[in-house]
């Protein structure tokens, strides 16, 4: 099969576009930059893709809410295509403010079965303020928990760097995460770092909580219940490379960053 | 009809807003406040708006709906709200003044319209409720220096009650003259104050003579063209006008002072160079631009907003890196920013609140307000801060500094432009609004505890998004050829971008076709004002359809208002009518020279003064000093201000701002990879030291070139592609002692880039950063000057990214090495600063051995011999040593008789914490020790002990002397705990 579309989604704002549609190129995707108003002027333009990726950013500056007037257009112009893209056999991506984008949109949690509401008032979950007040950039080290999502294939662990105010994950109840675990969505957890070779613990965990905003049971990502749309907080496109990563003069890292794996694993599944 | 929806944050959240303002009420000692509730509201204005609708935006829109709940109500009803935990508290509403940019709301209401709704206008609100026991002191300080500045914002206690919102008026037109050819000198001087002109005496009289030659009088638009082509912030006139220097080797005389230092280094070592020159537009552009590769040449530039931050420090560093971003966009035909770097200046942040001078923010709370703004603005750019540094001294109280600086790529063919008579003037952007009035002459002014209420205006909000909305299309059409010239609009507003296009040719300029926030402001505010989001561009009549077509696809506003080309004059009209016509060599060539005098007496060499240690309590003294220049504010960890920042989006991030195995050791400089298919990178780092300049300006020069250079290096660049940038941030230089030391530093400015082979390619300077009062007891007037600040800022380069190190040391047995020569050199240094000792010499640069250390540096580190390197500063080697070795997890055992021997030093202090420059602390594996010292021949390079796994730090002298012996780990608490704010 021909390499795979991807619909790289930007907005006013939107600042992470480049890195992302080139992750996607060097796994042998074929990208295009879409700026939202083309999409909304022609919304057919989506099907010609097969996938769709909303990378971080501000979009609109962010200026309600993160991600909250981004939502408001995919619900307000895009509705019926993105309906037929959910319930199609393809993938959708949402990173740090893709993520809340794709949460206050409704596409997250449940995919196809989640989408259609005119507005967000009987919500399951939102995106708020980290627990620390601020705007934190840190890395942070992630285990890939029981869900099948597509671009998670054979990868249990990684780290990779978190850029965000909000990024609490927030269920109206408990009932929700239980709901998520039984639908193996919760994809992605924030998790202590490992201990080093000789068995000594990680410096990092004695002065950094694991979960860096306070999250509902550490989850960094969802993943919908088909395991083909995930919404992740932190940034995969920002671990492509070996000399991205915090330690990489200390552990002697080379070639290319456990981000990519993520991109590859979108790319494949149209192999 | 006008609503208000009020938003709390729901029952199972945190009132973190409210919180926030406990938590600085007891800062402030404002003991009655235990408890403040706070909710965000928007007002929404439309004729036909009602509470179904107003619910309906709520829900769809305003209100999230699992951490937040609402209530929304009429708001000419003027009901009372009371919360619902304190049953009667006290109200108060904070909202923007009329005219301040208000970028959530304006985003409302496009947001609420594109859903259908048919809102006229949107403003926000934070409202607080306190309790009703609150003493009115208590509350009135809160109000003042926490919830609101007054610059911006306004202040309703109780319940809003107001029939619309908004910030139009009428405008009538009416030509205003000045009728400048009767006055007299006292009448001009007046005139140039009072109309906030900030113009000599001397150039009111030229700016007079020429009306008279042309037999009329000015209109106040063409006066106000004149006083911001030739205010300071825009001309640099004093640095590149005439000086007569003298000092203790006698007396010169430059023409032109800028050229015949800074930019004559740069032409120096081009000359030098020949065919390897490798810059490309210096000292020309917005921007400095050198070579990088075959595809792209890097550009950097370093602004100052000090005059601002100093009076809303939110919005002034928040436009203040806005407008830094701008200069590489309007660099050749456009760069693409890469990366910003940050440097401030502040009074320490525990300065009493009780010994502030009126009209004094308070230090800490500047200090937050800036850290917010450029956060906020960087972050929404997408241009990752890699790089700053911060600088407390008690004699920036009352005029902070505030250094944005930028990187950015470009295309080798877009670094030329030329302006074409008949392209059409386009402004793409944000509106013009009253904001910013006065800009470019007011930061040629003094402050004065007065400023905020005269200058307000001159203070802005910017306005993240829109820029960056700019910067995408403007780097479309650049691609696409649509332009033939592009700059910023910055200080002077069109006045300024289009004065200076139009210079060769002349320009017309309609103003009223010039697209504006609100309406009421007149032909003299459009052409002033310093509304934020601008650029103007010279698009040719042809390329206009396609050109207009890429801004509107994106949603940015791009409008022509004016031709370029009318015989080297500058007209503008409004409405058909002619409202000013000047010559633009008037404008740009009739300032009339002065000569400036500038003195500098050398204060003299004294001996370090203080107590000196007995042998029994050396090593208690020695401990203690070592934790006492970790936890000094300049030295210590600056993790708070860096986690605020994005240092990683664009994805090319390869040495971040902090290292090491807990990811928290100082970084010498950031390294990242502008082009993700290529292993070159761009280095970025500086060096400043505003105590050296006490002793003498010219060492102090040399010592910021030698530490920006020596912190590019540490990292692996290469020294031969290091450019560097001057920034003069000084006194009242009318003063000839004052412009005297600035003249000191320029020299030595030249004298060291040309040592080095170290280009300057562009600069800036901010001069008159005083600030005065009347103190309230005496009634006498006070003046605090701040000390001499060079900021050099360098932009290096490194073949391989692959082959950088980090300064965290990586290796239990592996070999330290100390890289330079180590002299008494304790004058200004940290370990004066903390012991409180006066005099001693400063450290002087070795122009010879330096540029031969850097090379064997990255001759050493390409070779891959280095597992980590970093520069000695601040501290010395103590310092350096200690933030390796708790950045690495380990610790050092430190030798210095060979040191001791090596240097001639018997004195412990010296060989410790002197500040000798080019001093680099590396470690080597053992394997590697005999081809490191191979690389060294010739050159000072001292073994002085080894990386071990103890966890201390100890030094030893012969005889197994005991010097120092630390836990890293308190080292490190008293290192990263004086500004762990949260």
């Amino acid at each position: 099969m021909a390499s795979p579309r991807v619909c790289v989604l930007r907005a006013p704002g939107t600042n992470c576009d480049v890195e992302t549609a080139y992750a996607f190129d060097s796994c042998g995707g074929r990208s295009d930059r879409v700026h939202l108003f083309r999409l909304i002027e022609r919304p057919t333009l989506l099907d010609d893709y097969q996938i769709l990726c909303i990378p971080g950013g501000f979009s609109y500056g962010d200026d309600i809410g993160a991600g909250v007037v981004f939502s408001s257009q995919l619900r307000g112009h895009l509705g019926d295509v993105v309906h037929q893209f959910l319930t199609a056999d393809k993938l959708v991506l949402g990173i740090c403010n893709g993520f809340q984008t794709l949460l206050k949109a409704g596409v997250l949690p449940y995919g196809a079965a989640g989408w259609g509401k005119s507005d967000r008032s009987e919500a399951d979950a939102t995106l708020t303020w980290n627990h620390n007040g601020k705007y934190t950039a840190r890395w942070v080290h992630l285990t890939v928990g029981g869900s099948k999502n597509v671009f998670l294939r054979d990868i249990s662990e990684l780290d990779l760097p978190i850029a965000h105010a909000e990024g609490r994950l927030v269920p109206r109840s408990a009932d929700v995460v239980e709901t998520w675990r039984n639908q193996h969505q919760i994809a992605i957890q924030y998790a202590p770092w490992a201990a080093g070779s000789d068995g000594a613990s990680n410096p990092i965990n004695d002065r950094w909580e694991a979960n860096p905003n306070g999250a509902v049971a550490e989850i960094a990502g969802l993943s919908d219940p088909s395991g083909r749309v995930l919404g992740l907080m932190p940034h995969p496109e920002r671990f492509l490379f070996a000399t991205q990563h915090p330690q990489w003069t200390r552990l002697n890292l080379e070639g290319s960053g456990a981000g990519l794996k993520l991109f590859q694993n979108g790319i494949d599944y149209f192999a | 009809m006008l609503w208000e929806v009020e938003i709390r944050p729901s029952a199972h959240e945190i009132d973190r807003e409210g919180l926030r303002i406990v938590q600085e009420a007891h800062d402030l000692r404002a003991s009655t406040i235990s408890q403040v509730e706070s909710a965000r509201s928007f007002l929404l204005q439309g004729t036909s708006l009602n509470a179904a609708d107003i619910k309906r935006a709520a829900s769809m829109l305003l209100v999230d709906p699992v951490a937040e709940r609402f209530e929304i109500r009429e708001v000419s009803e003027g009901e009372v709200t009371v919360s619902n935990s304190m049953k009667s508290a006290t109200l108060l509403n904070v909202m923007y003044k009329p005219g301040v940019t208000d970028n959530v709301a304006t985003s409302t209401q496009k947001a609420l319209i594109d859903l259908g709704f048919t809102v006229d206008t949107v403003a926000t609100v934070r409202k607080y409720w306190f309790e009703a026991s609150v003493s009115t002191s208590d509350l009135d300080r809160v109000t003042k220096r926490v919830l609101a500045n007054d610059a911006v914002e306004r202040v309703i206690s109780g319940p809003i009650r107001m029939s619309k919102i908004g910030a139009g008026s009428d405008y009538q037109f009416q030509l205003r003259t000045v009728p400048i050819r009767t006055m007299d000198d006292h009448a001009l001087k007046d005139l140039s104050k009072y109309g906030q002109l900030y113009l000599s005496l001397t150039e009111m009289q030229t700016i007079k003579q020429h009306w008279v030659d042309q037999q009329r009088d000015p209109t106040d638009i063409e006066l106000e063209t004149v006083a911001q082509t030739w205010s300071e912030h825009c001309s640099h006139k004093t640095l590149k006008g005439r000086i007569r220097y003298r000092d203790e080797s006698g007396e010169h005389v430059f023409e032109n002072m800028l050229k015949e230092t800074i930019f004559g280094a740069t032409v120096e070592i081009r000359r030098r160079l020949g065919a390897d020159d490798w810059c490309v537009s210096v000292f020309k552009d917005n921007a400095g631009v050198v070579k990088f590769d075959d595809k792209q040449h890097v550009c950097f530039k370093v602004e100052t907003h000090n005059h601002p931050s100093a009076i809303e420090p939110y919005g002034g560093a928040n436009t203040g890196i806005g407008g830094v971003i701008r200069d590489p966009l309007g660099t050749g035909l456009g760069a693409k920013p890469i990366l910003n770097t940050d440097v401030f200046c502040f009074a320490p942040p525990d300065t009493p609140v009780a010994s502030l001078p009126p009209g004094v923010l308070h230090p800490k709370l500047v200090m937050k307000g800036v850290v917010s703004g450029v956060r906020d603005y960087g972050n929404r750019m997408g241009i990752p801060t890699v790089n700053g540094a911060v600088f407390f001294d008690e004699r920036y109280l009352g005029n902070p500094l505030v250094y944005c600086g930028t990187a950015a790529m470009i295309p080798v063919d877009r670094v030329e432009k030329t302006v074409h008579p008949g392209d059409l003037i386009v402004a793409v952007g944000g509106r013009t609004g009253r904001d910013g009035i006065h800009g470019a002459t007011f930061s040629s002014a003094e402050l004065t505890q007065e400023s905020e209420t005269i200058s307000g205006g001159a203070v802005q909000i910017g306005n993240a998004v829109v820029e960056k909305m700019v910067a995408d299309v403007v780097l479309q059409a650049r691609d696409l050829g649509l332009y033939h010239a592009i700059t910023d609009c910055g200080a002077g507003g069109f006045s300024s971008a289009v004065g200076e296009m139009g210079e060769e040719v002349g320009a017309v300029v309609w103003l009223d076709k010039c697209p504006l926030k609100y309406t009421g402001l007149s032909y003299t505010e459009i052409w002033i004002s310093e509304a934020q989001e601008r650029m103007v561009l010279a698009v040719p009549p042809d390329k206009w359809d396609e050109f207009h077509a890429i801004c509107e696809a994106e949603g940015v506003e791009a409008s022509a208002i004016g031709q370029f080309g009318n015989a080297g004059r500058l007209r503008l009209t409004y409405h058909g009518e002619t409202v000013g016509d000047v010559a633009m060599s008037f404008l740009h060539d009739g300032r009339p020279h002065v000569t400036r005098d500038a003195f500098y007496t050398p204060p003299g060499e004294t001996p370090l003064g203080g107590v000196a240690a007995t042998n029994r309590n050396l090593s208690d003294h020695l401990n203690t000093t070592l934790k006492k220049i970790l936890g000094s504010l300049n030295v210590c960890s600056k993790e708070w201000i860096i986690r605020q920042y994005d240092h990683e989006v664009q994805s090319g991030s390869v040495v971040k701002p902090l290292v090491g195995v807990a990811c928290d050791g100082p970084s010498d400089a950031s390294v990242v990879r502008p082009d993700l298919t290529s292993y070159r990178g761009v280095v970025v780092s500086n060096g400043m030291n505003p105590h050296y300049g006490d002793s003498d300006p010219y060492w102090m020069a040399a010592a910021a070139i030698d530490e920006a250079v020596r912190n590019c290096v540490a990292v692996g660049a290469d020294p031969a592609r290091i450019a560097i940038l001057d920034n003069f941030c000084w006194g009242n230089t009318e003063r000839a002692e004052t412009l005297g030391s600035l003249v000191r530093a320029a020299i030595g400015c030249k004298d060291t880039a040309i040592a080095f082979g170290t280009p300057f390619i562009s600069g800036k300077d901010s001069l008159n950063n005083e600030f005065s009062y009347v103190d309230a007891e005496t009634g006498e007037k006070r003046t605090v000057a701040i000390p001499s600040s060079l900021l050099i800022s360098a932009i290096g380069q490194v073949a391989d990214i692959r082959r950088c190190v980090t300064m965290d040391l990586k290796k239990s047995g592996n070999i330290l090495y100390l890289v330079g020569v180590t002299r008494a050199e304790l004058g200004g240094s940290h370990y004066a600063l903390v012991n409180q000792l006066k005099g001693g010499r400063i450290p002087h640069v070795d122009m010879s051995v330096a540029p031969r250390i850097f090379s064997a540096v990255h001759k050493s580190i390409e070779l891959g011999l280095i597992r980590s390197c970093h520069d000695l500063s601040e501290g010395g080697l103590a310092v350096a040593a200690s933030e390796m070795a708790f950045a690495g997890g380990f610790g050092v055992e430190l030798e210095l008789s060979q040191l001791a021997k090596a240097s001639g030093l018997s004195d412990p202090a010296s060989l410790l914490f002197s500040e000798s420059t080019t001093r680099f602390l590396i470690e080597v594996e053992p394997a590697q020790s005999s081809r490191i010292e191979k690389e060294f021949a010739g050159l000072p390079l001292t073994q002085i002990g080894q990386v071990v796994s103890s966890g201390r730090v100890r030094a030893t002298l012969e005889n197994g002397q005991l010097l120092l012996d630390q836990e890293c780990a308190e080292l490190k608490a008293a290192w990263q705990s004086p500004l762990a704010w949260d």
